[in-house]
């Protein structure tokens, strides 16, 4: 029995569905490049838990099960919106074009994350969950003084998309930008990827509703889409896009789906989840069903997938060698962007620091500065 | 006597806590099952000993990720004569929390006539040294001492975790405890017994004639490691760690200096506004006399604390910064030749 209250518009078997108010908006192909965008992400994702594993990088938030939440809402942005991620927002950095070893080198730890969020659309990691809801809050309400909003120019018109988990809802500055974005009508789509644990605390030390319908005592709608459905998906953030570009204000998304993996690679998730939640949400991957709808439906062979998992390979064999090739950062640029104009405290500062590091003989010659 | 990490240190004493009183409850993010490994026994929740199996959710509650919430709430459960420990997980979060602390649970006492107490503990880790970058490591402990009506203690070592987080629960005033995440594998030998460390009594680790550092939360084992380097080029250290930075043990960082004439002091928080500078203006006002050199500070510069490995790990104090500090204020050149502490 389909649930009324979740948008899907593709089944895990891999059949079509209808739903009154949603329909995916593109053909065979769009679903092709989509799958191509969930294998390459799961792709990232699989390296980059190897390379942690490996010792590359210091530690790794995986988006495993979620590809189809992020690739779907991110494939419905335009060039001039702008999102604003988690830690974990690795699917939709790739489709803004954001390069994975950009990610990479941050989880390196070479950088705080180099990608330019202008140019890509896309904002920086936040670590402290739920800050950068009021941050696309803020965003949206300036493009209202822009002057983005509204124009009936599609090229023109700009939204703005938050990503948060469903732990951040519990968070005051969540709630605060609800209240923002609805006073001020700002183009923003509150997408909340309820992945189902915070960690360890399941849904249920979040919420006691389902958490799409928070919205209405905020004053905006909120749908639940099935968050594993990546052409549901699509179809759900692109019209709630298109409401906050026409300056009808924002909208809650509630991506229902969960996290296959651990929290981080620093998380061991046997201490406080059963096994068989796990096995049930496999029959439900969010990949798998596309593919199965693709081979069946669309006729798709094996020359589509090789050269997909070829692309993959590929792409795997430049991470590895990316990251490995990472040069450390110089060790005084830590000084570099405290402040516009350095301070003369921290210019003493960073002169007793340099010269600290002097007394060491065979220091880092030539990286330091 | 049994040896004990810093970590297994907190367990015992939260667990001696709850055994101890009803009214002591244990709520914070990630506390059911014992992420951190201080809610428990040991790593395993199948180690005997797992809190949430020994006292049940009403004594011990994973909370909504929402810090003001916790803080809040911790705060009007004590006013029903709850005693709870606050795990507050990560101290960069501490500042989600701020209108809480700093306006209600430090200022309840004054604002009730007294008639309410704020018998809270707040627990935090500063995950400083790992790697985790900007919004994972600060070490904010300075910014609450500023602020009057809270009790901050920084302890070093396994026992003094456990007597002194022992003792915090027996305060009435709110107490928050900074844990240095570097010294959670750190071992000694522990009373198993009940004991507790009055807040406001500094330790002597090693006695000295020639200059005196005091060292705080991650720096004393730092500190001990360049007084016993230096020894062998003659100068003789204190390491005195305060343990708590209020109450402060005025006397005995004061009389120290008396003694030797001479104070470094070694804190891994920012430089400014420090609690190397409380300290060191504590020292100036009350042992001016005695200074044969001037105060210096070894902390953390005022920079944000980056991701990178290669960059973090010096910029915190550590037992070469602390030796050459001690040898500039004793006026003795650095050693031509390879130490202990610069084979690194
Ligand atoms: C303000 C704050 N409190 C606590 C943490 C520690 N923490 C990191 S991730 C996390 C859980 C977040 O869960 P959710 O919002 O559901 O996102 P998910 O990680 O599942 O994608 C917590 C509590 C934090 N980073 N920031």
């Amino acid at each position: 029995m389909a649930d009324p209250d979740l948008v899907q518009l593709l089944t895990p078997e891999g059949e079509r569905a209808e739903h009154p108010d949603y329909a995916f908006a593109g053909d065979d192909d769009t679903i092709r490049s989509l799958y191509r965008d969930l294998v390459l992400t799961r792709r990232i994702d699989t390296e980059a838990t190897a390379l942690q594993r490996h010792g590359e990088l210091g530690i790794w938030a995986s988006l495993l099960g979620q590809e189809a939440a992020q690739i779907g809402s991110g494939r419905a942005l335009r060039r001039q919106d702008h999102a604003f991620p988690t830690y974990r927002e690795h699917g939709v950095a790739w489709t803004r074009g954001v390069d994975p070893l950009s990610l990479l080198s941050l989880f390196r730890g070479v950088d705080q994350g180099s990608w330019d969020p202008e140019a890509t659309g896309f904002g920086l990691y936040t670590i402290v969950i739920g800050a950068q809801t009021l941050h696309a809050t803020g965003y949206a309400m300036g493009l209202q003084r822009d002057g983005v909003v509204g124009t009936d120019d599609p090229d023109r018109d700009a939204a703005v998309i938050a990503y948060f988990g469903d732990g951040a809802t519990s968070q005051g500055d969540v709630n605060e930008a609800f209240i923002w974005a609805s006073v001020f009508n700002a183009p923003v789509v509150f997408f909340c990827q309820n992945n189902q644990w915070a960690i360890s605390e399941p849904i249920d030390r979040q919420t006691r509703i389902p958490l799409y319908q928070r919205a209405s005592g905020f004053g905006f709608p909120g749908v639940r889409v099935d968050g594993n459905d990546v052409l549901a998906v699509h179809a759900a953030t692109q019209a709630a896009l298109q409401r906050a570009r026409e300056g009808s204000g924002p909208t809650l998304i509630e991506a229902f789906t969960y996290r296959m993996g651990a929290h981080t690679t620093t998380d061991d998730p046997t201490r406080y989840r059963l096994s068989a939640d796990l096995e049930h949400w496999k029959l439900k991957d969010p990949v798998e069903r596309v593919h199965a709808y693709l081979t069946r439906h669309v006729g798709a062979g094996e020359d589509f997938f090789s050269e997909i998992a070829e692309e993959a390979d590929a792409l795997a064999v430049r991470l590895r060698e990316g990251t490995r090739a990472m040069a450390d950062p110089s060790i005084l640029s830590v000084f570099d962007q405290v402040y516009v104009e350095e301070s003369a405290e921290l210019a003493q500062q960073r002169d007793e620091h340099a010269a600290y590091l002097d007394s060491f003989e065979d220091a880092t010659d030539g990286a330091r500065r | 006597m049994t040896v004990m990490s810093y970590l297994g240190a907190i367990g015992a004493a939260q667990r001696e806590a709850m055994e101890a009183d009803e009214r002591v409850i244990i709520i914070g993010e990630d506390v059911e099952a014992n992420v951190y490994g201080t809610t428990g026994a040991g790593k395993s929740r199948k180690d005997k000993g797992d809190f949430l199996e020994m006292f049940g959710k009403n004594r011990i509650r994973n909370t909504p990720i929402s810090e003001e919430g916790i803080v809040g709430a911790a705060a009007g459960a004590a006013m029903t004569g709850l005693r709870p420990i606050v795990d507050l997980s990560y101290s960069s979060f501490l500042y989600m929390a701020m209108d809480q602390f700093v306006n209600q649970v430090a200022k309840n006492r004054y604002m009730f006539g007294g008639q309410a107490s704020m018998p809270v503990v707040f627990r935090s880790a500063m995950f400083y040294g790992l790697s985790t970058g900007a919004h994972h490591s600060d070490r904010p402990y300075p910014m609450f001492m500023n602020v009057p009506g809270l009790k901050i203690i920084t302890p070093a070592t396994p026992s003094d975790a456990k007597g002194l987080l022992r003792a915090a629960v027996d305060s009435d005033d709110p107490v928050l405890t900074f844990e240095a995440c570097t010294l959670w594998g750190s071992k000694e030998e522990v009373d198993e017994a009940e004991y507790r460390i009055p807040l406001g009594v500094a330790r002597t680790h090693r006695e000295g004639s020639d200059v005196t550092v005091v060292a705080i939360s991650g720096a004393v084992p730092e500190a001990i490691k360049a007084a016993n380097a230096l020894a062998e080029e003659g100068l003789s250290v204190e390491v005195l760690d305060p343990r708590t930075l209020v109450p402060l043990d005025r006397e005995a960082i004061v009389a120290s200096v008396a003694r030797t004439g001479r104070l470094v002091v070694a804190d891994p928080a920012h430089r400014t506004c420090g609690a190397a500078a409380e300290i060191s203006a504590l020292v100036a006002e009350e042992a001016f006399g005695s200074l044969r050199a001037p105060i210096v500070r070894v902390t953390t510069p005022d920079t944000q604390i980056p991701f990178s490995p290669a960059i973090e790990k010096q910029l915190y104090p550590d037992a070469m910064k602390i030796a050459a500090a001690v040898r500039r204020v004793c006026d003795v050149p650095e050693p031509a030749q390879e130490t202990a502490l610069s084979a690194r």
